[in-house]
């Protein structure tokens, strides 16, 4: 039983990070039915950002809350620039051409910033503890770490006030009206680019904040972390239902969950092939994804 | 008239000028290497490199090979599988290499032997491990011991010097060389009398292993069996730790890196791994070399940059041998290729290659090298215990293959100053006496430990 619940807490850590990210796919696919690959390098140059903002501004000698404060929102609005570069430079210019030639791109630019990565930050780099680090032991053979708590309490914040930012204000309406219909939004007198932006700012930032709660943790940074990452939290959007803000949330938890029981119970050698395999199963049954809107496509 | 003349009489001089015939160039022997320069598995490739071009600045300064400097072509594979099938395939067509050095990594390494091998060029792994990489043809050589001696010396070692009887292996599951160690561990400690209470795998690259760790942790082993490169084994120690595992760590030198202590900080410290050569050996030929490297690179040589460097001596050796024949040394400095040249240069590879299969006895820094007839090199392992500080090990015992002698004079016992006491010496009954480093006689003090 402590076993079990020991593989819960790892699960929901995991979820939790998948969970941020996935935001990031299932937001912009909401308004753009854009799959942007580049996400996860967003997600992996936040992770570096948030290091050498931590060297310079010397919270790595003397981590204290502001500090702690500064790197992380320091390395969100840094992600948040750079999301809205990535859409502004290569995005934008296409969006009139076909579905395919933007996903290349896409892939084109992840792979573009995955490689500068590499040749300016190295292949690999530790974070410090700038965060103190506590651990519980309530029963033997159950640990539970702050890290844990802050990665859920963080994840669930920032879920919250997207929620806010999407259901309750004027920005999120539009949004919601883009994703609803891009042309008749625009014709209402939406400014469709602006809107587009926010989303990319917005999903960077959660990418950016997952990125710093990884590093936090890990203490270790790759300029590779973005493509498994990115590719895991894709899958969890599509699991819970691409475009659907909960079900991203849903299919994070439930990758990272699945992923850990399958690694805990089953065998630990096909995580990846069981972890997709459900995947396949789930989009048997539900075409489009647990939460997805089931849409017809018009001919 | 006259100005077009002396135009013509210019053009022609400077005509005369080109076509005369130009000093010969300069002859040099090219040396092929592909390694892991950036990615995940950096500083396999950068160690390995300093390594060889130590050996290689060694000849050069005393006059090259018959008259011709050595000179190394290195590409980078990323440490990935698809980079290296082109960066070698770029090497051995663009620079038409005598021979190859390369890789760690013995999933790089079995994917570039068989291009070398259809090139019938001779290729050396200073340090992949995995049985398999030599066994791809007779063109494919190595210098340092195999996984069944390195699986087989660790098992001992925890079986007999720290009487562990339990025992779970993570493996990472993308790696020939990680399955490969793994499985002769499990082969050896079982057949000691030891259990494996847990076989879990992880993949290269992750960043959390908590759900395998729980899985391992839950089954109560007295030791966590990891045989996989320093990144990951660095974050499953520091992740094994946070769930309250107090038990041993042990590896294979897929651990030798100063990057280990750097992701692992506390939590692999007193983890214990094979590795090929101690910088604790009082052995001349280490020491200097330890004093050499770190003179030119600032830093301690790991066993990647000894091994890159006794691979690059054992090959130069070779290469030696074969340029004692004037046709022989003239085909390895000519780079041209016409049907002639072309014949010759493989009938000097294959001579190389000829060569490499009687190495024997070679006074390596990794000890004394001795190609078998699966062209592996028979050589003793070493046990460490990893310290505090990055890169810094503590030498515990010396393991020698079956056959092979230890060192007589070599001082008794494993116990070094400057370190913790090493667990139980071994009884005896353990074919693995507790001796400093090194095939060669090692005369001296007792080592100290390192600093």
């Amino acid at each position: 039983m402590t076993v079990f619940l020991q593989q819960l807490i790892n699960g929901l850590s995991l979820g939790a990070i998948y969970a941020l990210i996935a935001l990031g796919y299932t937001m912009v696919y909401g308004t753009l039915q854009l799959i942007n690959f580049a996400h996860g390098e967003v997600y992996m140059v936040g992770a570096f950002v948030a290091l050498y903002l931590a060297r310079w501004t010397g919270v790595v000698d003397n981590p204290s809350i502001p500090g702690v404060a500064l790197v992380l929102l320091g390395a969100m609005a840094f992600c948040a620039a750079l999301g809205m570069t990535i859409e502004r430079l290569a995005y934008r210019p296409l969006r009139k051409s076909t579905r395919l030639n933007i996903l290349i791109t896409a892939i084109g630019v992840s792979l573009l910033l995955q490689n500068l990565g590499l040749l300016l930050f190295g292949p690999i780099d530790t974070f410090p503890t700038i965060v103190p680090e506590t651990q519980w032991e309530p029963m033997v053979g159950l640990v539970i770490r702050s890290n844990d708590l802050i990665t859920l309490g963080v994840t669930l914040s920032l879920m919250l006030g997207l929620r806010h930012i999407v259901e309750k204000t004027q920005m999120g309406r539009a949004m919601r009206a883009v994703s609803h219909s891009r042309d008749t939004a625009a014709m209402m007198g939406i400014p469709v680019d602006r809107v587009i932006s926010f989303t990319f700012a917005l999903g960077s930032v959660l990418a950016a904040a997952a990125a710093f709660l990884v590093a936090m943790d890990k203490h270790v940074i790759k300029p590779d972390m973005g493509a498994m990452g990115g590719l895991k939290a894709f899958v969890a959007a599509v699991l819970g239902g691409i475009g659907s803000i909960p079900g991203a949330v849903l299919g994070g938890f439930m990758l990272g969950i699945s992923e850990t029981l399958v690694s805990g119970y089953l065998a630990s050698t096909y995580r990846d092939a069981i972890a997709f395999g459900i995947l396949i199963i789930v989009l048997l049954v539900r075409p489009s994804g647990l939460l997805g809107r089931h849409t017809v496509e018009k001919v | 008239m006259r100005t077009s003349a002396a135009l013509f009489f210019l053009a022609l001089s400077g005509c005369a000028g080109g076509g005369e015939p130009a000093a010969p160039e300069a002859k040099e022997i090219v040396i092929g290497q592909y390694g892991s320069l950036t990615g995940p598995e950096a500083t396999f490739g950068i160690s390995t490199k300093n390594g060889i071009e130590l050996a290689t600045e060694e000849v050069n300064t005393r006059g090259g090979i018959a008259g011709m400097k050595l000179r190394m072509v290195v590409e980078d594979d990323q440490g990935k599988p698809e980079e290296t099938a082109s960066a070698v395939s770029k090497i051995l067509s663009r620079d038409r290499p005598v021979a190859l050095l390369g890789e760690v990594a013995s999933t790089l390494s079995l994917t570039a032997a068989p291009l070398a091998q259809n090139s019938s060029v001779p290729m050396i792994s200073p340090s992949s491990t995995n049985p398999k990489v030599t066994e791809v043809g007779d063109y494919i050589f190595r210098v340092c011991f195999i996984d069944p001696f390195q699986g087989t010396a660790i098992a001992k070692f925890a079986y007999n010097s720290k009487n562990v009887r339990k025992v779970a292996i993570l493996k990472d599951v993308k790696s020939d060389y990680s399955q490969g160690l793994g499985q002769f561990f499990a082969e050896t400690f079982t057949g000691l009398g030891g259990t494996i209470v847990a076989e879990e795998a992880y993949a290269k690259g992750d960043l959390d292993f908590k759900a395998q760790l729980t899985k391992v942790i839950a089954t109560g082993p007295e030791a966590i069996f990891i045989p996989g490169y320093y990144t990951d084994v660095g974050l499953i120690a520091k992740q094994a730790r946070q769930l309250n595992y107090t038990g041993l760590l042990l590896g294979g030198d897929g651990w030798d890196s100063v990057e280990l202590a750097k992701v692992g900080e506390d939590a692999v410290v007193g983890g214990f791994f094979t590795n090929h050569y101690s910088t604790d050996d009082p052995n001349p030929t280490v020491q200097d070399f330890i004093k050499r490297y770190q003179a030119k690179y600032g830093q301690k040589p790991d066993g990647l940059a000894a091994l890159g460097y006794d691979a690059a001596k054992v090959l130069y050796s070779a290469i030696e041998g074969v340029a004692a024949d004037p046709a022989m040394a003239a085909a390895l400095g000519d780079r041209s290729s016409t049907p002639a040249t072309e014949e010759s240069r493989k009938k000097a590879r294959a001579a190389i290659r000829e060569r490499l299969t009687h190495i024997a006895d070679f006074n390596g820094v990794t000890g004394s090298i001795s190609i078998d007839a699966n062209r592996n090199a028979q050589k003793p392992a070493v046990v460490v215990e990893v310290l505090r500080d990055a890169g810094q090990y503590r030498f515990v015992e010396a393991v020698y293959p079956d056959g092979m002698k230890a060192p007589t004079a070599a001082p008794a016992g494993g116990t070094v100053e400057g370190g913790a006491t090493p667990g139980a010496p071994a009884p005896g009954g353990a074919s693995a006496p507790t001796e400093p480093a090194g095939a060669a006689p090692a005369p001296g003090p007792t080592p100290t430990g390192t600093k």
